[in-house]
């Protein structure tokens, strides 16, 4: 069943740009740029692009924030603006760089009060905060103001207080931005719990691609407002050359290294050879051919870097 | 149960004891959350309470001046504008005249998107937590300058019992019209994202026309008939302290009382409109 559906969604903004001293022109830029997006219910989707590719502006058009310039967009099966009250009982959102906390009280204030603006029951909302105090370790600083709050205490907070009415879909725009590494570590944790159960769908926009490998096996990738790459991690791999490297130290340099289709010798120090090989070619194979010549002293095999794959796909 | 187990959507229909909860809650957020910074309410009352001794002398010296004139300052006599004095003192924390700059302050910084992510209507998620703060000024910030004012001069005590609910009704809708009058101000940042000038011009008006500074009766009667009829300001303030000192005789005071909801619904109305009219052409400052 899909939950989100869009159809050549775009957004355009006016801006006005400087012409002189007194001119100013008005110039309309497209942010969205006519995105179709099917996401089945369930889904753990990475949402990724570039700065100002028009992720975010997305994110909002989806949560009813933002008024769509054209194209259809249904949620959860209804229209985000002018169903946006409905929509937002059925959905959680959690915006890195913005909070949806209250500034001045505690954080179990916080999520009381939210229990009354979603309208949870009092026995449902308990365990769910339950479980999200034992998982993201709440409890050392749930009396404090959220004011008081550091970054990482505070972005666990606000998972909690997306997730306490039980949504649907979650949206999660740049969660772990400015995360120390433990913080990274005990949000992807929870998210990758929170997607192996498959009742929320979660739509994560980021630009740490950890995240990304971590936790989604389907990237949707923009820029300039539109959809530039949908399918798995691997279909990256494959459509944009990634490579396979295997390092290999022998005894004595060999003679003749092994020649094999799709596998390409990068490099050759003395004993150690480096060899790339292309999406098709076996690394068994190619580890079999350098067995048989003999003096094998050590093998490693290193997987492409997806950074690497997303930054030549940015520039393409 | 399961953990973050997905629930059906409920039903919008609002029953009762949903709606009285939401509405004690986001109340009791705005009580809390006000109650937190005391020092401040130490140095708001404090002030209010010094420019309470400056007014009334300027006052007393009015209704002195007209005294000897065989005559009353436009209906007030001494005591009446003491109790006006020391009541609008008071008051000035409750219905809050100025500095409320939350909603501008959240559209410059784009929060505002988390407002628009709740399932209630904006205006209403901030007008609750501001009867929220408003009951807390009311023990604080009005009763201090009352209790003062007391002790310190001869002032006016109602003599008809219907006039103290009169005054309660009148002092929420007061309350009412200035909210209204506050998020239309800071609601300008959607357009203009610097609403300074606004809110400085809502400053000086509230004040001045609103009946702080001096009662609007002493105006000529075209000017206050202007000014009540073709502006909210005179229901901020100069409404319910009339009320309050019973200037009017009671048919006047459900009169004054009808013209002050009229503004409140008239304002609220405003308030959703603009809000709507906003959010269609929103952009969320900051990405």
């Amino acid at each position: 069943m899909n939950v989100i559906e869009t159809r050549e969604l775009r957004k355009e903004f006016s801006v006005r740009v400087r012409r002189g001293l007194l001119r100013r022109e008005r110039r309309t830029v497209a942010a969205v740029d006519g995105v179709d997006l099917t996401v089945q219910r369930g889904e753990l989707l990475g949402y990724l692009g570039p700065n100002g590719a028009g992720k975010s502006t997305t994110l909002k058009m989806l949560t009813g924030v933002l008024h769509p310039s054209g194209g259809r967009v249904t949620v959860c099966g209804l229209t985000p603006v002018p169903q946006r009250i409905q929509l937002a009982r059925r959905i959680g959102v959690v915006f890195g760089q913005r909070s949806q906390l209250w500034w001045d009280l505690p954080l179990r204030d916080s999520f009381e009060l939210l229990r009354h603006i979603y309208r949870v029951p009092g026995g449902e909302h308990a365990a769910r905060l339950r479980r999200c105090r034992d998982l993201l370790d709440l409890d050392e600083f749930l009396d404090t103001p959220v004011r008081q709050l550091s970054l990482g205490q505070r972005m666990r907070g606000e998972l909690t207080a997306a997730l306490l009415h039980g949504p649907q879909i979650l949206f999660l725009d740049e969660p772990t931005i400015g995360l120390d590494v433990v913080s990274k570590q005990a949000v992807r944790g929870f998210l990758a719990e929170l997607g192996e159960r498959g009742d929320t769908t979660i739509v994560l926009t980021t630009h740490d691609l950890a995240d990304i490998e971590r936790l989604c096996r389907r990237i949707v990738v923009i820029d300039h407002g539109r959809v530039v790459h949908d399918g798995g991690i691997d279909a990256l791999h494959a459509r944009y050359g990634s490579q396979r490297r295997v390092v290999v130290d022998f005894d004595v340099a060999p003679a003749a290294p092994p020649v094999l289709p799709g596998v390409h010798l990068e490099s050759a120090t003395g004993p150690r050879l480096v060899f790339t090989l292309d999406g098709s070619a076996s690394v068994g194979t190619l580890v079999s051919a350098l067995t048989a010549l003999g003096g094998l002293r050590d093998l490693s095999v290193a997987e492409p870097e997806i950074e690497e794959v997303i930054a030549r796909l940015y520039r393409h | 149960m399961g953990f973050i187990t997905a629930t059906a959507d409920r039903l919008p229909i609002r029953n009762f004891t949903e709606s009285a909860g939401l509405i004690r809650t986001l109340g009791a957020s705005g009580f809390r959350r006000f109650s937190t910074y005391r020092q401040a309410t130490v140095a708001a009352t404090a002030t209010n309470t010094m420019f309470g001794f400056l007014r009334t002398y300027v006052m007393l010296a009015v209704a002195g001046s007209a005294a000897a004139l065989g005559g009353q300052a436009a209906g007030y006599d001494a005591p009446r504008l003491v109790t006006y004095v020391w009541a609008g003192q008071g008051l000035i924390g409750v219905v809050l005249l100025w500095g409320w700059t939350d909603l501008a302050d959240r559209i410059r910084s784009g929060d505002v998107v988390t407002d628009l992510l709740r399932p209630v209507h904006p205006v209403l998620g901030y007008l609750l937590p501001d009867l929220g703060r408003a009951a807390y000024a009311l023990l604080t910030r009005f009763t201090v300058p009352i209790a003062v004012g007391a002790l310190a001069f001869d002032m006016y005590v109602p003599r008809r019992a219907a006039t103290y609910p009169l005054f309660a009704l009148s002092v929420l809708l007061a309350l009412l019209v200035c909210f209204a009058g506050r998020f239309l101000a800071n609601a300008a940042a959607y357009w203009l994202l610097d609403s300074r000038g606004v809110l400085m011009t809502w400053a000086v008006c509230s004040g001045v026309l609103g009946g702080l500074y001096f009662p609007i009766r002493f105006l000529p009667d075209w000017a206050a008939a202007v000014l009540y009829f073709g502006t909210p300001f005179p229901s901020l303030l100069q409404v319910p302290l009339d009320v309050l000192v019973e200037r009017d005789p009671p048919l006047s005071q459900l009169g004054l009382l009808g013209l002050q909801a009229g503004w409140a619904v008239l304002l609220l109305w405003g308030c959703v409109a603009v809000q709507r009219r906003a959010e269609r052409r929103l952009v969320v400052q900051g990405g």
